[in-house]
């Protein structure tokens, strides 16, 4: 389905999550936070590029990994995206929800 | 002669040898299995071993009974592959070298990765029921329990049957019924997942039976510790659950050989092709079961469907012809809901669970995603095929290796 986020016409399947992710800028980003009642800071931008990063890469995410990955231990991940922050910070990143496992 | 080794003699090690036992030429091909354990463990029985529906009898049974003669059992400990050289090094000092490897070793439960789990109050107030002595020492908990709140807890993903700790929770409120004392008892699911199940049809229906059942859900629960002091869980977000007595699922990781012979991932699994079962990194070497990354459950009846698809390829590769890629993640599995009852699963990487009937599509016996006593009675009839059939490598009939899509009832 369409839905306007920051002006701009951008697909998001029934959950919110963009399908298509070269639709994503920084302004999409920042209104889906605000959703999410969060705040950007540039601590959040910097995880939000790892998980891009991740993402083109294909590597599957998970909460274990983004603790170890070095950018941001899992305590802080939580203070920046409370309460469930893989699937937050994964929308506001305009990737897709991660798969946890079968 | 050429030679084949299996490592681990779990339930996928055991049917892989004894597959290739009827399959392959026994003038041609050696087959070995390595296990360092003389016991196999029938683990669903982990789940009805601590409210003494199970006897430990009925679970353990000497791995040598099930390897067929012809296959050499070898009753020693791994210390690691060395796939590069095509050997596997063990702590007795021998190399054996192989042509072919089947990794099947599994995984296991990992209390240490989370911070307090194995602290003082471990197997007096902390539990897991993965493994026979975990099990074992729930059942003698339950037997004088007195009640007050219990937790059952998944820790984090991916486990071995995920379904467990659900059928956990439903057989806990069943048996404190029959015990009279289901008042005395507040039963409370904690999961990391946003519901019950992975799979949006199935934890519709689950999360309808725990609601029936008066069990309290607290989902996207992510621990970071356990307070043994205050009997608690706390997640990363500062939720805190307190508990008398926790049931939890530790962490699960593939067995610490592979992370010796850097063959792992963070977790231990070995990375596999998700249709063919090779190795992604030696062609020589094939994975089933738990040891595994492949996006399918770790369950046995998993190992069972990919070791029937997984026996036809090590003879393509044999062969030198192109490996089948068939392997679709099919699972089954009884999801017991307690009182005598059960749901059947039926999926595989691209179908979720859904309603309909199994096998005969519209007839049954068994239903899917629906509760039943017939469901039930299948899942106790299920360990004597284990030990009779599956083991054995005998085709269960009318249940193919790859899902069916007919009788069941897709949007």
């Amino acid at each position: 389905m369409e839905k306007i986020i920051a002006g701009i016409p951008v697909q998001v399947n029934e959950e919110g999550y963009l399908t298509d992710f070269p639709q994503w800028n920084q302004a999409v980003g920042t209104e889906l936070a605000q959703e999410a009642s969060i705040d950007m800071t540039p601590r959040h931008w910097e995880v939000i590029a790892y998980l891009q990063k991740e993402f083109k890469n294909e590597v599957p995410l998970s909460i274990r990994k983004i603790g170890k990955s070095g950018v941001v231990d899992i305590k802080e991940f939580y203070q920046l995206f409370p309460m469930a922050p893989l699937k937050t910070a994964s929308k506001i990143a305009g990737i897709p929800k991660p798969v946890s496992c079968i | 002669m050429k030679r084949i080794i299996i490592l681990g003699s779990g339930t996928a090690g055991t049917m892989m040898a004894n597959h290739l036992h009827h399959r392959l030429n026994s003038g041609e091909w050696e087959i070995d299995i390595i296990d360092e354990r003389k016991e196999h463990y029938y683990q669903p029985g982990y789940l009805f071993l601590p409210f003494d529906i199970y006897e430990p009898e009925d679970i353990v049974k000497p791995i040598k009974d099930f390897i067929p003669k012809g296959v050499n059992l070898i009753n020693e400990t791994i210390e690691r592959i060395v796939p590069q050289e095509h050997y596997v090094s063990m702590t007795n000092g021998d190399h054996l070298v192989y042509d072919i490897l089947i990794v099947a070793t599994g995984c296991k439960i990992a209390p240490e990765e989370t911070d307090g789990m194995q602290g003082a109050e471990w197997q007096k107030s902390v539990f897991d029921f993965y493994t026979f002595e975990g099990a074992l020492a729930l059942r003698n908990k339950l037997r004088e329990w007195e009640g007050g709140k219990m937790v059952v807890h998944i820790t984090e993903m991916p486990i071995k049957c995920p379904v467990a700790p659900l059928e956990f929770a439903f057989l806990a409120d069943s048996y404190f019924k029959h015990r009279n004392m289901r008042d005395k008892v507040e039963l409370t699911f904690v999961t990391p997942l946003s519901g019950a199940f992975t799979k949006p049809k199935a934890t519709a229906a689950l999360e309808h039976l725990l609601e029936e059942k008066h069990i309290k859900i607290e989902s996207d629960f992510a621990i970071e510790r356990i307070d043994n002091e205050q009997k608690t869980i706390i997640d990363y977000g500062g939720r805190i659950v307190p508990f008398d007595l926790l049931v939890t699922v530790p962490t699960n990781k593939g067995d610490e050989v592979i992370a010796r012979s850097g063959m792992g991932d963070d977790l231990n699994y070995v990375p596999t092709n998700k249709a063919t079962l090779q190795s992604k990194n030696w062609p020589n070497i094939f994975v089933l079961g738990d040891a595994s990354d492949i996006p399918a459950s770790k369950a046995g009846s998993v190992a069972h469907f990919e070791a029937e698809i997984l026996t036809d390829n090590i003879l393509h590769y044999i062969a030198g012809e192109p490996l089948k890629e068939e392997f679709d993640g099919h699972a089954n599995c009884f999801v017991e809901t307690g009182n005598g009852k059960a749901l059947l699963i039926d999926f595989n990487y691209t179908h979720e669970p859904v309603e309909g009937t199994f096998p005969f599509p519209g007839i049954g016996p068994l239903r899917l995603l629906k509760e039943s006593r017939i469901n039930h009675m299948g899942k106790l009839a299920f360990r004597w095929i284990y030990w009779n059939m599956l083991l054995k490598g005998t085709h269960i009939p009318f249940v193919s290796a790859t899902m069916s899509e007919s009788g069941k009832q897709f949007d």
